[in-house]
């Protein structure tokens, strides 16, 4: 008996022992330390990996790898008829996450929705400013103060969302980062105990994962949270090693010192897919890089001009020497193939020097301004050298291109002046999968001066792109943009240069990991085998 | 002893002064905008750039911003980040251990290989033991600190596997910070085998690190004995005598460490700018990380105050070297 006891208890520890030894735990080498934890407040894909995508959830959400939306913490929603008010029933039942720094009393509500976006809004309340020198530009930059009219509380899990005009695309930026569900419950603890700073430095949210620790720059933990309303994640614990340097991070994840590594350097792809220990994921990322033409400005105020010019450029070539090994896709269209209401019969100027020589001639066009910057952007990976190479390309049909170099954000503070002389190459990546972020955001009206380079304004591309805000109904809304593509493809207010790949590396024992198509990490329903 | 130190003290105030203009005027200098900067892809309006240049007081008259920037200072504020929001006094107290670890380590290790290269080169001048010792630290002394620290990653890490990557530690031990010493918080957290992985952590960036502060010592120790070896008290001791070890290691290397121990000094304003560099290639995460992060984001506050901080330690060490100085040298302590 006394054996069968101590065999017993032998047996029982061991299973205890041996369960906390085999704890699953997936390191993942991030790119930068984030500014905060509070996806309201940052900008940056490395924050919303850090924040939004693992301790966060929202109304609505993207399908993992993908931009289609699927309920979040809303089961469902309604969308009345004139696309003024969205209703959104919320999940019962589920909970924030437990730390040693707070213990939720209750479970999400509306109140808590209600707060996490009047608070970006109302400069009245005191977590419009908590931060110094805090602003929510993601909010701002999405328009949401423009759109939104009122948020009210219909019951606990009942909460209407009311616009100040139709704007079909609402959904979407729902369910990105900066709309990410906080506590209201936290965040008055804080503030009742003058300790509001914390709320962006000790995060907690209803999402996969409960944050543990920050070692500024070094490390983040995170431990799977036991009561996700999705159900508790494969991996136990989750630890982001910040590693800056893209070649040190492959040499940690072919040493076995990470699972996950993100942003490869392009010269460094071919040798990850070389270690037959390692799996290197790729996709056409959703973004676009061009080069805007000023269309208020001579000699890019004629159609006809501007066609000739995207015509003397090789762009085959030009994508071959700008993004070597990792590859990029030609952009036929704004937005990529990938994306919904990709218009497939549109085709880009084709590569044609001797049309375009003879029709720049005729317009008397010999010299060009062209820009470039000294930043590196997924969509082009080096503007000086696409700058040298389409000033080789116009020198071939007649035309030269005086080259102007300048630092990132004054080039952009510059080259968005309406009286700005020639061609700026420029880029963009999605927020939110909807076409609406790339048409409007870069070729509407009321971007002139803000994002639209080309100062291009065009009265039926943006009749199109406005009616497609105001209609819920997809198919309709596809049609639109289908239709802008071909005033776009008519018009060329730009030359489109590419829509580049995005790379992920893996270790091979790593499972479930999708790319996503925004360019974020995302570590839910991934699992490693040990 | 008390006037020579006082008068090294006051000469450190017109110095700090220079330094708050340096570093207050070179980062507006910088072409960008810390509020573009800010606001990412999307950009702003004209409206919000306005009012965000007011929130962050970039609208008042330069001089202004000056002189703020200094009463704030005298009142103990090195302010907040843009970009974090944290306190830049914070951040930097939570960082700057990493560093003095790493760089400790890494003019320990010039030193303690640096001087005895120097005599050993010395005492055997012309010969090919002087020639390659010497030609060794020219190259350690010309090598790029960035391609010596991926090359020494690829070859013992990533082909022998003998050290790790990068990091302070395997991200499997878990303690929180006591000394900011990863070695010492290590041994206090009493985990197996924590220690070990700390250690093996600072091999690869101290060897980076101390590269040159090496090959400097080296050099400067071999031509200071030489020439204290030239002098008539080392003959004298000879003719007394006395044994190679006593003249060398007593009579000559006493009086050639006083040039030796300035460099040393010096080596601290190397060592914090090879932070920069080494920090980033093998994720140290120190101070020069932070500079360079902080440059690229045009974080005027945290360059500004963090260029300040650091040049108040360089002074401080120098201070300390200089009084180090006059222990060693008896001619200062009369003078």
């Amino acid at each position: 008996m006394k054996i069968a006891n101590i065999l017993l208890t032998a047996a029982a520890l061991s299973v205890v022992l041996g369960g906390s030894a085999y704890a699953k735990t997936l390191v993942y080498c991030s790119e930068a330390s984030p500014a905060n934890f509070d996806p309201g407040t940052t900008t940056g894909g490395n924050d919303f990996d850090a924040s939004s995508r693992t301790v966060y959830s929202r109304l609505v959400e993207f399908k993992h790898g993908s931009t289609e939306l699927e309920p979040g913490l809303a089961d469902s929603w309604d969308i009345s008829a004139d696309g003024l008010t969205y209703t959104f029933h919320l999940h019962p039942g589920v909970k924030f996450q437990t730390t040693d720094y707070f213990t939720p009393t209750r479970d999400l509500n509306a109140d808590d929705v209600i707060f996490s976006f009047t608070r970006q809004q109302d400069d009245k309340s005191p977590w419009f400013t908590y931060l110094p020198n805090l602003s929510y530009d993601y909010y701002v930059g999405m328009d949401m103060p423009k759109f939104t009219k009122e948020w009210k509380k219909i019951d606990n899990l009942t909460v209407q969302l009311t616009l100040t005009e139709p704007n079909a695309p609402m959904l979407a930026n729902l369910g990105m980062d900066f709309a990410s569900i906080m506590s209201k419950e936290y965040a008055d603890k804080l503030q009742a105990a003058g300790t509001m700073a914390d709320y962006a430095a000790k995060p907690i949210g209803t999402g996969p994962f409960t944050f543990v620790d920050y070692q500024l720059d070094a490390t983040i933990r995170y431990k799977a949270f036991d009561n996700y309303y999705k159900g508790k994640q494969k991996i136990d614990d989750l630890i982001f090693s910040i590693t800056p340097d893209a070649t040190t991070r492959l040499q940690k994840v072919q040493a076995g010192e990470c699972d996950v590594m993100a942003y490869p350097n392009p010269a460094d792809v071919p040798a990850a897919k070389a270690d037959t220990n390692l799996v290197v994921l790729s996709q056409a990322g959703l973004n676009i890089g061009y080069m805007s033409y000023n269309t208020t400005q001579a000699p890019f105020d004629k159609a006809e001009v501007r066609h000739a010019l995207n015509q003397a450029i090789d762009k085959d070539a030009l994508i071959k020497a700008l993004f070597q090994e990792a590859g990029a896709i030609p952009a036929e269209n704004l937005i990529p193939p990938t994306m919904w209401s990709w218009n497939k019969d549109v085709k880009a100027d084709a590569y044609n020097p001797d049309e375009a020589k003879k029709v720049l001639a005729a317009n008397g066009v010999t010299s060009i301004d062209l820009w470039a910057s000294d930043r590196s952007r997924p969509y082009n990976p080096n503007f000086s050298r696409a700058a040298e190479l389409i000033q080789a390309d116009w020198a071939k049909v007649g035309v030269t291109a005086n080259i102007t170099t300048e630092e990132w954000t004054k080039y952009r503070a510059d080259g968005k002046k309406a009286d700005r002389p020639g061609a700026f190459q420029i880029g963009w990546s999605g927020d939110n999968g909807d076409p609406d972020n790339f048409f409007a955001t870069l070729f509407s009206c009321s971007a002139v001066g803000v994002s639209n380079y080309s100062s291009w304004c065009n009265k039926d591309f943006e009749k199109d792109i406005q009616d497609a805000k105001k209609t819920s109904d997809m198919a309709a809304r596809s049609k639109l943009y289908e239709d802008a593509q071909v005033i776009f493809a008519k018009e060329a207010p730009a030359f489109l240069l590419a829509h580049s790949q995005t790379y992920v590396v893996t270790d091979k024992k790593v499972s479930g990991f999708l790319q996503d198509p925004l360019g974020l990490h995302r570590f839910d329903d991934v699992d490693v085998t040990e | 002893m008390f006037r020579y130190f006082l008068n090294k003290l006051l000469l450190i105030i017109p110095t700090l002064i220079g330094i708050t203009i340096c570093s207050f005027g070179f980062v507006r200098l910088l072409p960008g905008d810390p509020i573009l900067a800010l606001a990412g892809e999307h950009g702003v309006t004209a409206a919000r750039y306005e009012q965000l240049r007011v929130q962050f007081g970039f609208d008042r008259p330069i001089w202004e911003q000056y002189f703020s920037y200094i009463w704030n200072i005298l009142h103990g504020d090195f302010g907040s980040s843009i970009a974090t929001h944290t306190p830049v006094i914070r951040e930097f107290m939570l960082l700057f251990p990493a560093t003095v670890e790493l760089s400790l380590c890494a003019i320990i290790l010039a030193i303690v290989l640096g001087i005895p290269a120097g005599i050993f080169a010395a005492t055997r001048r012309g010969t090919w033991i002087d020639q390659g010792l010497m030609g060794t630290a020219l190259i350690g002394y010309s090598m790029p600190i960035f391609w010596w620290g991926l090359l020494l990653i690829i070859f013992f890490s990533g082909y022998l596997h003998w050290t790790p990557v990068s990091g302070r530690i395997d991200v499997q031990y878990f303690f929180k910070p006591i000394t900011g010493s990863m070695l010492i918080d290590s041994l206090l957290s009493g985990q197996k085998g924590a220690f070990q992985s700390a250690f093996s952590h600072l091999v690869l960036p101290t060897i980076v690190l101390g590269t040159i502060p090496l090959a400097v010592i080296a050099r400067q120790t071999r031509s200071a004995m030489l020439e204290v070896m030239g002098e008539d008290y080392v003959r004298t001791a000879r003719a007394k005598g006395l044994r190679s070890f006593r003249v060398v290691g007593v009579h000559a290397l006493r009086n050639a460490l006083i040039p030796v121990v300035t460099t040393i000094g010096l080596q601290v304003g190397v060592l914090l700018a090879g932070a920069i560099l080494t920090e980033t290639i093998f994720a140290w995460p120190g101070i020069g990380k932070w500079m360079v992060d902080s440059i690229f984001k045009r974080d005027y506050v945290v360059v500004q105050s963090g260029l300040l901080l650091i040049a108040l330690i360089v002074m401080a060490v120098n201070l300390i070297i200089d009084l180090l100085y006059a222990v060693i040298n008896p001619r200062i302590r009369v003078q």
